[in-house]
Protein backbone atom coordinates (compact mmCIF):
# COMPACT_ATOMS: atom_id res chain seq x y z
CA UNK A 1 0.00 0.00 0.00
CA UNK A 2 3.01 2.27 0.29
CA UNK A 3 3.91 3.74 -3.07
CA UNK A 4 5.31 6.92 -1.71
CA UNK A 5 9.06 7.00 -1.08
CA UNK A 6 8.47 9.22 1.90
CA UNK A 7 9.68 9.03 5.45
CA UNK A 8 6.09 9.00 6.64
CA UNK A 9 5.91 5.23 6.26
CA UNK A 10 8.50 4.89 9.01
CA UNK A 11 6.09 6.29 11.52
CA UNK A 12 4.30 3.01 11.89
CA UNK A 13 6.81 0.69 13.48
CA UNK A 14 7.05 -3.04 12.92
CA UNK A 15 4.91 -3.58 15.99
CA UNK A 16 2.26 -1.30 14.52
CA UNK A 17 2.89 1.21 17.27
CA UNK A 18 2.33 4.75 16.19
CA UNK A 19 4.92 7.41 16.77
CA UNK A 20 3.61 10.70 18.07
CA UNK A 21 3.21 12.96 15.08
CA UNK A 22 0.67 15.55 16.08
CA UNK A 23 -0.21 17.09 19.41
CA UNK A 24 -2.57 19.89 20.34
CA UNK A 25 -3.09 22.63 22.86
CA UNK A 26 -6.46 24.29 23.28
CA UNK A 27 -6.88 28.04 23.53
CA UNK A 28 -10.17 28.69 25.29
CA UNK A 29 -11.91 31.76 26.61
CA UNK A 30 -14.79 34.10 25.96
CA UNK A 31 -15.77 35.75 22.72
CA UNK A 32 -13.37 38.48 21.62
CA UNK A 33 -10.74 37.73 24.26
CA UNK A 34 -8.01 37.25 21.68
CA UNK A 35 -7.92 33.48 21.08
CA UNK A 36 -7.43 33.77 17.34
CA UNK A 37 -4.94 36.59 17.86
CA UNK A 38 -2.85 34.36 20.11
CA UNK A 39 -3.09 31.44 17.68
CA UNK A 40 -2.02 33.70 14.83
CA UNK A 41 0.85 35.27 16.78
CA UNK A 42 2.64 31.98 17.38
CA UNK A 43 1.60 29.90 14.38
CA UNK A 44 3.70 29.51 11.26
CA UNK A 45 0.80 30.43 9.00
CA UNK A 46 -2.19 32.69 9.48
CA UNK A 47 -4.96 30.96 11.43
CA UNK A 48 -7.11 28.53 9.47
CA UNK A 49 -10.79 28.09 10.10
CA UNK A 50 -12.71 24.87 10.18
CA UNK A 51 -16.34 24.22 10.90
CA UNK A 52 -18.21 21.47 12.63
CA UNK A 53 -21.87 21.16 11.76
CA UNK A 54 -24.21 19.84 14.40
CA UNK A 55 -27.23 18.17 12.85
CA UNK A 56 -30.52 17.86 14.62
CA UNK A 57 -29.78 14.44 16.12
CA UNK A 58 -27.48 16.02 18.70
CA UNK A 59 -29.40 19.19 19.36
CA UNK A 60 -30.78 19.21 22.82
CA UNK A 61 -29.49 22.48 24.20
CA UNK A 62 -30.76 24.71 21.44
CA UNK A 63 -34.39 25.67 21.34
CA UNK A 64 -35.50 24.76 17.87
CA UNK A 65 -39.24 25.16 18.34
CA UNK A 66 -40.81 26.92 15.40
CA UNK A 67 -37.79 26.32 13.23
CA UNK A 68 -37.67 23.72 10.50
CA UNK A 69 -36.45 20.34 11.66
CA UNK A 70 -33.37 20.28 9.44
CA UNK A 71 -31.79 23.19 11.26
CA UNK A 72 -28.12 22.80 11.98
CA UNK A 73 -25.74 24.62 14.27
CA UNK A 74 -22.35 25.49 12.91
CA UNK A 75 -19.38 26.01 15.18
CA UNK A 76 -16.28 27.61 13.75
CA UNK A 77 -12.84 26.89 15.18
CA UNK A 78 -9.73 28.82 14.32
CA UNK A 79 -6.50 26.92 14.54
CA UNK A 80 -2.85 27.15 13.67
CA UNK A 81 0.16 24.89 13.43
CA UNK A 82 3.74 25.01 14.62
CA UNK A 83 6.14 22.45 13.16
CA UNK A 84 8.35 21.44 16.08
CA UNK A 85 10.39 18.93 14.09
CA UNK A 86 9.81 17.09 10.83
CA UNK A 87 8.02 14.42 12.83
CA UNK A 88 6.18 16.51 15.36
CA UNK A 89 3.55 19.14 14.73
CA UNK A 90 1.83 21.19 17.41
CA UNK A 91 -1.69 22.37 16.65
CA UNK A 92 -3.36 25.21 18.51
CA UNK A 93 -7.12 25.20 18.53
CA UNK A 94 -9.13 28.23 19.50
CA UNK A 95 -12.20 26.72 21.11
CA UNK A 96 -15.59 28.41 21.03
CA UNK A 97 -16.22 29.93 24.41
CA UNK A 98 -19.84 29.06 25.05
CA UNK A 99 -20.58 25.90 26.99
CA UNK A 100 -23.40 24.96 24.63
CA UNK A 101 -20.67 23.89 22.23
CA UNK A 102 -19.74 21.02 24.51
CA UNK A 103 -19.86 18.55 21.63
CA UNK A 104 -16.88 20.27 20.01
CA UNK A 105 -15.06 20.57 23.30
CA UNK A 106 -15.19 16.85 23.94
CA UNK A 107 -13.50 16.16 20.65
CA UNK A 108 -10.99 18.95 21.10
CA UNK A 109 -10.05 18.01 24.64
CA UNK A 110 -9.47 14.35 23.76
CA UNK A 111 -5.73 13.84 23.76
CA UNK A 112 -4.91 17.52 24.21
CA UNK A 113 -1.63 18.12 26.04
CA UNK A 114 -3.16 21.04 27.88
CA UNK A 115 -5.29 24.14 27.61
CA UNK A 116 -4.89 27.88 27.97
CA UNK A 117 -7.85 29.83 29.30
CA UNK A 118 -7.41 33.32 27.93
CA UNK A 119 -8.96 35.93 30.22
CA UNK A 120 -10.00 39.54 29.91
CA UNK A 121 -10.15 41.09 33.38
CA UNK A 122 -13.11 43.25 32.30
CA UNK A 123 -15.13 40.11 31.62
CA UNK A 124 -13.69 37.44 33.87
CA UNK A 125 -17.01 35.60 34.06
CA UNK A 126 -16.55 34.62 30.41
CA UNK A 127 -13.86 32.20 31.61
CA UNK A 128 -16.15 30.20 33.85
CA UNK A 129 -17.40 27.68 31.26
CA UNK A 130 -13.84 26.92 30.13
CA UNK A 131 -12.46 26.64 33.67
CA UNK A 132 -15.36 24.41 34.70
CA UNK A 133 -14.92 22.18 31.70
CA UNK A 134 -11.19 21.63 32.10
CA UNK A 135 -11.48 21.09 35.85
CA UNK A 136 -14.24 18.53 35.33
CA UNK A 137 -12.37 16.67 32.59
CA UNK A 138 -8.95 16.76 34.20
CA UNK A 139 -7.33 18.68 31.33
CA UNK A 140 -4.27 20.52 32.68
CA UNK A 141 -4.80 24.23 32.11
CA UNK A 142 -3.40 27.64 32.93
CA UNK A 143 -5.06 31.04 32.89
CA UNK A 144 -3.39 33.72 30.77
CA UNK A 145 -4.67 37.22 31.33
CA UNK A 146 -4.57 39.11 28.06
CA UNK A 147 -3.49 42.66 28.86
CA UNK A 148 -5.90 44.93 27.08
CA UNK A 149 -5.05 48.59 27.09
CA UNK A 150 -7.32 50.55 29.38
CA UNK A 151 -8.24 47.55 31.48
CA UNK A 152 -7.39 47.82 35.14
CA UNK A 153 -4.39 45.69 36.01
CA UNK A 154 -5.40 43.04 38.50
CA UNK A 155 -3.07 41.19 40.78
CA UNK A 156 -2.74 37.63 39.61
CA UNK A 157 -3.96 36.28 42.94
CA UNK A 158 -7.10 38.37 42.51
CA UNK A 159 -7.77 36.46 39.29
CA UNK A 160 -7.16 33.17 41.09
CA UNK A 161 -9.69 34.19 43.71
CA UNK A 162 -12.26 35.55 41.30
CA UNK A 163 -12.19 32.34 39.28
CA UNK A 164 -12.00 30.12 42.40
CA UNK A 165 -9.00 28.40 40.90
CA UNK A 166 -7.09 25.64 42.57
CA UNK A 167 -3.91 27.34 43.90
CA UNK A 168 -1.88 24.98 41.72
CA UNK A 169 -3.28 26.45 38.51
CA UNK A 170 -0.74 28.91 37.09
CA UNK A 171 -2.02 32.39 36.26
CA UNK A 172 0.09 34.68 34.11
CA UNK A 173 -0.09 37.89 32.14
CA UNK A 174 0.31 37.92 28.39
CA UNK A 175 -0.03 40.01 25.28
CA UNK A 176 -1.82 37.82 22.76
CA UNK A 177 -0.53 39.92 19.87
CA UNK A 178 3.12 39.24 20.64
CA UNK A 179 4.78 36.06 19.42
CA UNK A 180 7.28 35.88 22.29
CA UNK A 181 4.50 36.32 24.82
CA UNK A 182 2.45 33.61 23.12
CA UNK A 183 5.40 31.24 23.21
CA UNK A 184 5.83 31.87 26.94
CA UNK A 185 2.18 31.01 27.47
CA UNK A 186 2.51 27.76 25.54
CA UNK A 187 5.68 26.80 27.40
CA UNK A 188 3.97 27.58 30.71
CA UNK A 189 1.00 25.33 29.97
CA UNK A 190 3.29 22.52 28.79
CA UNK A 191 5.43 22.75 31.93
CA UNK A 192 2.30 22.70 34.07
CA UNK A 193 0.91 19.75 32.11
CA UNK A 194 4.19 17.88 32.47
CA UNK A 195 4.20 18.41 36.25
CA UNK A 196 0.60 17.22 36.43
CA UNK A 197 1.42 14.24 34.25
CA UNK A 198 4.38 13.26 36.46
CA UNK A 199 2.29 13.57 39.60
CA UNK A 200 -0.46 11.37 38.13
CA UNK A 201 2.12 8.85 36.89
CA UNK A 202 3.75 8.67 40.31
CA UNK A 203 0.39 8.16 42.01
CA UNK A 204 -0.67 5.50 39.55
CA UNK A 205 2.64 3.66 39.70
CA UNK A 206 2.67 3.72 43.51
CA UNK B 1 -2.33 40.91 3.01
CA UNK B 2 -2.17 38.61 0.00
CA UNK B 3 -5.31 36.59 0.50
CA UNK B 4 -7.08 37.56 -2.70
CA UNK B 5 -5.00 36.22 -5.52
CA UNK B 6 -7.74 34.85 -7.78
CA UNK B 7 -9.35 37.13 -10.34
CA UNK B 8 -12.41 38.85 -8.86
CA UNK B 9 -14.93 36.94 -11.00
CA UNK B 10 -13.98 33.71 -9.19
CA UNK B 11 -15.37 35.15 -5.98
CA UNK B 12 -18.77 36.18 -7.24
CA UNK B 13 -20.19 34.39 -4.20
CA UNK B 14 -18.37 35.37 -1.04
CA UNK B 15 -18.04 33.31 2.14
CA UNK B 16 -21.00 35.04 3.77
CA UNK B 17 -23.32 33.55 1.16
CA UNK B 18 -22.66 30.09 2.62
CA UNK B 19 -21.71 27.03 0.63
CA UNK B 20 -22.92 26.85 -2.96
CA UNK B 21 -23.18 23.09 -2.67
CA UNK B 22 -24.59 21.73 0.57
CA UNK B 23 -22.08 19.61 2.51
CA UNK B 24 -24.32 16.55 2.48
CA UNK B 25 -24.47 16.75 -1.33
CA UNK B 26 -20.69 16.44 -1.42
CA UNK B 27 -20.93 13.29 0.66
CA UNK B 28 -24.03 12.08 -1.21
CA UNK B 29 -26.07 12.21 1.93
CA UNK B 30 -23.73 10.19 4.11
CA UNK B 31 -23.06 11.40 7.63
CA UNK B 32 -20.41 8.85 8.66
CA UNK B 33 -17.26 7.63 6.94
CA UNK B 34 -17.23 4.01 5.71
CA UNK B 35 -14.01 3.45 7.61
CA UNK B 36 -11.59 5.32 9.87
CA UNK B 37 -11.98 7.64 12.85
CA UNK B 38 -10.20 10.79 11.73
CA UNK B 39 -9.29 12.82 14.75
CA UNK B 40 -8.89 16.55 14.11
CA UNK B 41 -5.12 16.17 14.14
CA UNK B 42 -4.85 12.78 12.43
CA UNK B 43 -2.20 13.14 9.78
CA UNK B 44 -3.29 12.40 6.23
CA UNK B 45 -0.94 11.81 3.32
CA UNK B 46 -1.58 10.68 -0.21
CA UNK B 47 -0.58 7.02 -0.58
CA UNK B 48 -0.76 6.56 -4.36
CA UNK B 49 -1.90 8.27 -7.50
CA UNK B 50 -5.41 7.87 -8.82
CA UNK B 51 -5.67 5.05 -11.36
CA UNK B 52 -8.29 4.28 -14.00
CA UNK B 53 -9.98 1.72 -11.78
CA UNK B 54 -10.69 4.37 -9.15
CA UNK B 55 -14.19 5.19 -10.31
CA UNK B 56 -16.74 7.13 -8.32
CA UNK B 57 -14.45 9.82 -6.98
CA UNK B 58 -15.75 13.37 -6.93
CA UNK B 59 -13.81 16.59 -7.35
CA UNK B 60 -13.49 16.93 -3.58
CA UNK B 61 -11.87 13.49 -3.35
CA UNK B 62 -9.37 14.49 -6.00
CA UNK B 63 -8.75 17.79 -4.26
CA UNK B 64 -7.83 15.94 -1.06
CA UNK B 65 -5.46 13.64 -2.93
CA UNK B 66 -3.74 16.64 -4.49
CA UNK B 67 -3.65 18.52 -1.19
CA UNK B 68 -2.23 15.68 0.90
CA UNK B 69 0.92 15.14 -1.12
CA UNK B 70 2.17 17.16 1.81
CA UNK B 71 1.11 15.55 5.09
CA UNK B 72 -1.77 17.52 6.65
CA UNK B 73 -4.13 17.15 9.57
CA UNK B 74 -7.83 16.43 9.06
CA UNK B 75 -8.59 19.94 10.33
CA UNK B 76 -6.24 21.47 7.76
CA UNK B 77 -7.81 19.47 4.94
CA UNK B 78 -11.25 20.73 6.00
CA UNK B 79 -10.03 24.32 6.21
CA UNK B 80 -8.34 24.25 2.80
CA UNK B 81 -11.37 22.64 1.13
CA UNK B 82 -13.74 24.95 3.01
CA UNK B 83 -15.93 22.01 3.95
CA UNK B 84 -17.28 21.04 7.39
CA UNK B 85 -15.26 18.46 9.27
CA UNK B 86 -18.02 15.88 9.09
CA UNK B 87 -18.11 15.99 5.31
CA UNK B 88 -14.32 15.78 5.08
CA UNK B 89 -14.30 12.70 7.31
CA UNK B 90 -16.74 10.96 4.97
CA UNK B 91 -14.57 11.81 1.96
CA UNK B 92 -11.44 10.64 3.77
CA UNK B 93 -13.18 7.38 4.63
CA UNK B 94 -13.77 6.76 0.92
CA UNK B 95 -10.12 7.44 0.16
CA UNK B 96 -8.84 5.31 3.03
CA UNK B 97 -11.02 2.40 1.92
CA UNK B 98 -9.41 2.60 -1.52
CA UNK B 99 -5.97 2.96 0.08
CA UNK B 100 -5.50 6.26 -1.69
CA UNK B 101 -4.48 7.96 1.54
CA UNK B 102 -2.52 6.93 4.58
CA UNK B 103 -3.74 8.10 7.98
CA UNK B 104 -1.78 8.24 11.21
CA UNK B 105 -3.99 8.70 14.26
CA UNK B 106 -2.53 10.64 17.18
CA UNK B 107 -1.89 8.80 20.39
CA UNK B 108 -4.95 9.30 22.59
CA UNK B 109 -3.08 10.66 25.60
CA UNK B 110 0.55 10.80 26.60
CA UNK B 111 1.65 7.42 27.83
CA UNK B 112 1.76 7.44 31.62
CA UNK B 113 5.39 6.46 31.98
CA UNK B 114 6.60 8.70 29.20
CA UNK B 115 6.58 12.48 29.41
CA UNK B 116 9.21 13.09 26.75
CA UNK B 117 6.58 14.54 24.45
CA UNK B 118 6.22 17.57 26.75
CA UNK B 119 9.96 18.17 26.77
CA UNK B 120 10.19 17.79 23.01
CA UNK B 121 7.52 20.40 22.42
CA UNK B 122 8.89 22.79 25.08
CA UNK B 123 12.40 22.56 23.65
CA UNK B 124 11.05 23.00 20.15
CA UNK B 125 9.15 26.12 21.13
CA UNK B 126 12.18 27.61 22.86
CA UNK B 127 14.29 27.32 19.73
CA UNK B 128 11.67 28.83 17.42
Amino acid sequence: MDYEPSDSADRTGASGELMPTAVKILIAGGFGVGKTTLVGAVSETRPLRTEEVLTEEGVSVDDLSGIETKTTTTVAMDFGRISITDDLVLYLFGTPGQDRFWFVWDELALGALGAVVLADTRRLADCFPSVDYFEKHGTPFIVAVNCFEGARQYQLDEVTQALSLDPGVPVMLCDARRRESGKEVLIAVLEHAMRTHRRVSATTAG
Amino acid sequence: MTEYEEPPDVHWVDEHAGPVVRPYAVTRGRARPVTGKFDLVSQVSTARTVASQDVGLGPEHLAIIALCRRRLSVAEVAAHLDLPLGAVRVLLGDLLERQLVRVVEPRPTPVLTDDSIFEQVINGLRTL
